[in-house]
């Protein structure tokens, strides 16, 4: 990672850090204007912040690992080659591996794209990436129960195949005007 | 803790285990990456913890229904699209979120799409996705995760 990225993440960082005390003002203010409210909101905050704590370590040590022993050169490697509707699903399975933003997936994209992977592909590695991480089903399945999230991924998956070929159909197999990966550091 | 809880914890013990035999090195580095991430996403996790506690206690969940339930009809749909499109939650944060509106009256429908555009379409990251992807393959991505997302949604509401 780059200085600017570095820079970028400590910028988004504060904001972030400045918007919880705005939202931790706005609480204390309503809280004592209307005091009979502070035992419900602190119950459902608590039962909310426990059910967090229970899981988000474990979620955030398999992003970690999976951020370490599946670097962006092995995405890359295993998607240039494959194609046709194996090479689709395979696409979504790698994108649901790694983790991270759906931005930290753009440069992958473009480096697919010019290395000729097929449109239909890369759409489904971005999508997959986007919204079907593991890590992330698991913190679905958690919150919002099985029938949710199996009905959900199901979908999901179809859609996103059906629109990679879509996409492939109005763009063309091959995208030839790819922009192209931006310097290491520039966002 | 219930079943998935024990579930996703034994299997990142497992992972561990796994990663620790294979490169120890390798696997401290994860590990740091992990609190990097942890850390990041903290003060967001701390913010939607909060606001899921205010909803709780000062909207109705009639209010809620009314906005994002079955009685909001398709509008309601495109308000929830739209909102998910441009918010930026890390999307591991947003299913408390979307669970806490479940609970408080909001359909379905409203929740599936909520999730799907939130992770799908990226409002904010928009120009640099069509820096990286150029204009057609950007656009197109989010128009289409867009409409997917909506059906995505009418489907769950059907079926569950």
């Amino acid at each position: 990672m780059g200085k600017g990225a570095m820079k970028n993440l400590r910028k988004a960082f504060l904001r972030d850090l400045l918007f919880l005390g705005a939202v931790v003002l706005i609480t204390a203010v309503l809280l004592s204007m209307f005091p009979e409210k502070k035992d419900p909101v602190f119950l459902a905050s608590k039962n909310f912040l426990v059910e967090m704590l229970l899981i988000m370590p474990a979620v955030m040590v398999l992003m970690g690992l999976f951020a370490v022993f599946v670097p962006d050169e092995l995405i890359v490697r295993y998607l240039g080659k494959s194609s046709g509707l194996r090479g689709m699903l395979i696409a979504i399975l790698i994108g649901a591996f790694p983790t991270g933003p759906l931005y930290v997936a753009f440069p992958i994209a473009a480096s697919l794209l010019k290395k000729g992977a097929r449109v239909a592909s890369v759409v489904a590695f971005l999508s997959a990436w986007a919204c079907i991480k593991i890590p992330q089903e698991l913190v679905e399945l958690q919150f919002l129960g099985l029938r949710f999230m199996a009905a959900r991924l199901a979908l999901t998956i179809v859609f996103v195949l059906a629109m990679g070929l879509l996409m492939e159909r109005i763009l063309g197999r091959e995208l030839r005007d790819v922009p192209g990966v931006p310097e290491p550091g520039r966002p | 803790m219930n079943g998935t809880t024990l579930f996703i914890n034994a299997l990142a013990l497992a992972c561990l285990a796994l990663g620790f035999m294979k490169d120890r090195a390798k696997t401290r580095q994860a590990l740091k990456v992990s609190v990097k991430f942890f850390v990041r996403i903290l003060p967001t996790m701390l913010v939607i913890i909060l606001i899921i506690g205010l909803m709780s206690g000062f909207v109705p969940p009639k209010t809620i229904s009314r906005v994002v339930g079955q009685e909001a009809g398709f509008i309601g749909v495109l308000t929830v699209a739209v909102l998910g499109a441009i918010l930026q939650i890390p999307s591991l944060i947003a299913f408390p979120l979307a669970a806490s509106l479940l609970e408080n009256g909001a359909s379905v429908t409203s929740v599936a799409v909520f999730i799907t555009t939130l992770t799908m379409i990226g409002f904010v990251t928009l120009p640099l996705e069509t820096r990286i992807l150029g204009k057609r393959f950007a656009l197109l991505r989010n128009a289409l995760s867009f409409i997917i997302a909506i059906l995505i949604g009418l489907i769950m509401g059907v079926i569950l």
